[in-house]
């Protein structure tokens, strides 16, 4: 990983622009936005965090690589859409939030410890480990993520939760001895291997 | 009657604002017979509705007389209020439209008197004010109005309240039974000085616009601010008929802006910065006005009425698209919110009343024109393919009135040369 940013910097020197626009989801529509700030007071989480989406897309202009690709406010982002159906120039702001928080994670650049990030490195490991999703697994794991104290505490508080899916059969105790995988795990794990090479190929991960 | 005397040598003026009217006069005192078309009572458009005009803050009333004059003098004018364009075929040099005339229940011999207006007690919307006040259901349309003849609106006809105007009349003017007609015409070329109007706030849903009463359009703030409007000139605000004194004027409401109009209006920040020097000469000092805005594009010379602006300590700038407007439920208050990009700073602002400088829309977007006819990506009229129907004005670009008149008299000459060209191959 830190060679692909090694390489990235090397490469892009103080473009941090053609950085992104080359190597993040929709990249290229950055350059549309004309500073109006309708998404950074549009956003429901704006008072929340750093930096909005306005911020970041500025900042990738000034060419501001390690504030942008170390924010923590790409990964706050729910996907509520505010931005953009709002947005006057349609930039499609949702999904270059997603694009760069997954390009500041593959390059090692993102904040560590950061919640959502940990739950989706979470959720994507157990997804693809059997081609579904092992439910109380990953609750288990998100819950035990700070250490076995809190982790009775806050898998006590939801509690009636949790048996409310039991009861529902949303949720099977059964899935702690691992669950069962989709039909064809080998070719599953191809197809994902598949994605991942081109991906790699695409975003400028392969040396 | 009119239908009779038109040729292919005749121009049509589809329009009668400030560009109409100057495209008619241009083409009449060249010695061209011409036929003005006006959907409303009167002429004037949407001109004669402002209260001041910039960039030198006159009353547009005195332009407005004077090109009446011309237009009063001149014998190559047929004008035909009340009246609208159904259809048009032919081609170049010969074209035939059809005119569709709605009644006005009032004949020529109105002395415009008043006395049916006293005698009825009906009243309907007043659409010179935008609606923000009601007017007699027998009316003038506006002090100015030209002609200056009454009108009976059609809810009151057939009704008590209509032969009540009827009775009144010294003169015999009104007349109940009048038809809507159907007028044929042939003309050598068409100019579509049809003009614009505001775009409809209501879908900027964000901001709220007949959800909150005091949240109005620029339009509505200039006749707010005419001695001849619903409030008689004062700022009072509609919610509680408070003086409005902390005024936000958001710019770009529904311009610049891919879910709503593509283009930028051109007019919209010049109309807000002008219209901060209304409540300066309203309240002085003690007047608050915040432009809200994108960027402030006051086009090539008009630069220095922004520095003007700029000087004046009442008027704030706040470089930001406010993203979205609440009511203060206590007060009836408008709260800006929103981020300022100069610093990223969240903002909750009240103030007393929003005004949304709205965007120009062509009047004709919906309408169905010649298939020859050319619009650009916002509707705004480019041309035609035969080359004789042109667009004057704002229905042909978002344009001030300077500009509109420029653009008028440039369709005139085109509309002119269409007709030389006619009558010179027809003498051959
Ligand atoms: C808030 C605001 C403030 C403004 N202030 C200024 C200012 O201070 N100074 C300035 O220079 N400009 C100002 N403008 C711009 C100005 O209003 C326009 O430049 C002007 O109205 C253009 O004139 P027009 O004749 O082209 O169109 P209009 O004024 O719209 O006139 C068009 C006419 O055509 C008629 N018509 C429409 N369709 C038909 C049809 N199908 N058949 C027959 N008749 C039809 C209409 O009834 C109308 O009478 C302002 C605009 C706004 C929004
Ligand atoms: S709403 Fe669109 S144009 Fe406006 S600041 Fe956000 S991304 Fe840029
Ligand atoms: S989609 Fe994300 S960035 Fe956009 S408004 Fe919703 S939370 Fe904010
Ligand atoms: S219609 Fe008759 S009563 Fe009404 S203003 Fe005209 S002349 Fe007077
Ligand atoms: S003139 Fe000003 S307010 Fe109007 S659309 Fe253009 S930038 Fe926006």
């Amino acid at each position: 990983m830190t060679t692909a940013n090694t390489n990235a910097i090397e490469r892009y020197r103080n473009n941090f622009l053609k950085e992104v626009e080359a190597n993040v989801e929709e990249g290229h529509m950055v350059k549309m936005c004309m500073q109006c700030g309708v998404c950074a007071g549009s956003c429901p989480l704006g008072p929340h965090w750093t930096h909005s989406p306005q911020k970041i897309f500025m900042m990738i202009r000034a060419g501001k690589r390690d504030e942008v690709l170390g924010s923590d406010s790409m990964f706050m982002c729910t996907s509520c859409y505010n931005c953009m159906v709002r947005c006057p120039r349609q930039l499609p702001i949702t999904h270059i939030m997603h694009g760069l928080a997954n390009y500041a994670h593959r390059l090692g650049l993102a904040p560590k410890g950061q919640p959502t990030r940990d739950f989706a490195t979470l959720f994507w490991n157990n997804a693809i480990k059997k081609g579904r999703v092992n439910e109380l697994m990953l609750t288990l794991r998100h819950y035990f993520r700070g250490g076995l104290v809190s982790g009775i505490k806050e898998a006590l508080g939801m509690q009636s939760v949790g048996l409310g899916l039991f009861m529902a059969k949303r949720l099977n105790p059964m899935e702690i001895f691992g669950g069962h995988g989709v039909k064809d795990l080998k070719g599953f794990h191809a197809i994902v291997a598949k994605a991942k090479e081109i991906e790699d190929r695409k975003k400028g991960f392969t040396a | 009657m009119t239908a009779s005397i038109a040729t292919n040598q005749t121009i049509l003026v589809v329009g009668g604002g400030i560009s109409g009217m100057t495209a008619a006069l241009e083409a009449a005192e060249c010695g061209k017979q011409v036929i003005l078309v006006e959907k409303t009572p009167v002429l004037g458009g949407r001109t004669a509705r402002l209260y001041r005009y910039f960039p030198k803050m006159c009353h547009p009333t005195c332009g407005l007389e004077i090109n009446l004059r011309r237009i009063k003098q001149n014998r190559n004018i047929r004008l035909m209020t009340m009246t609208e364009v159904t259809a048009v075929s032919g081609s170049r040099g010969n074209y035939s439209v059809t005119l569709k005339v709605a009644p006005r229940f009032v004949n020529e011999n109105c002395t415009a008197c008043g006395k049916c207006a006293e005698a009825v007690t009906a009243e309907v919307s007043n659409p010179w004010n935008y609606g923000l006040d009601k007017m007699k259901a027998a009316y003038l349309p506006h002090n100015m109005a030209y002609p200056q003849r009454y009108v009976i609106d059609p809810s009151i006809v057939g009704t008590p309240e209509g032969e009540k105007a009827k009775a009144a009349c010294p003169v015999g003017a009104v007349d109940l039974d009048m038809k809507e007609e159907t007028v044929t015409l042939s003309v050598g070329a068409v100019i579509y000085a049809t003009g614009w109007r505001p775009y409809d706030a209501a879908k900027i849903q964000p901001y709220g616009y007949g959800r909150f009463a005091n949240v109005i359009t620029s339009l509505e703030f200039e006749r707010l601010a005419d001695p001849q409007g619903p409030t008689g000139g004062k700022i009072l605000r509609p919610g509680d008929g408070k003086e409005a004194k902390n005024i936000a004027f958001i710019q770009c409401a529904g311009s610049r802006d891919e879910n709503h109009l593509r283009h930028c209006s051109r007019i919209c920040c010049m109309a807000s910065l002008k219209q901060t020097q209304y409540v300066r000469e309203a309240f002085g000092d003690q007047g608050k006005s915040t432009i809200y805005y994108i960027d402030i594009r006051a086009i090539d010379r008009f630069e220095d009425f922004y520095q003007m602006v700029q000087k004046d300590a009442t008027v704030s700038f706040v470089k930001s698209k406010v993203a979205k407007i609440v009511e203060n439920a206590e007060n009836g208050n408008p709260v800006l919110h929103g981020v300022d990009t100069e610093g990223y700073h969240r903002y909750a602002t009240e103030h007393d009343l929003v005004v949304l400088a709205v965007g120009m829309e062509p009047e004709i977007t919906g309408v169905k024109l010649p298939d020859d006819v050319i619009l650009d990506s916002s509707n705004f009229i480019e041309g035609s393919k035969d080359g004789g129907m042109f667009g004057a004005g704002a229905a042909s670009s978002p344009l001030d009135v300077n500009r509109s008149v420029q653009s008028a008299t440039a369709a005139s000459l085109h509309a002119i040369q269409v007709i030389r060209k006619t009558a010179s191959t027809e003498a051959v």
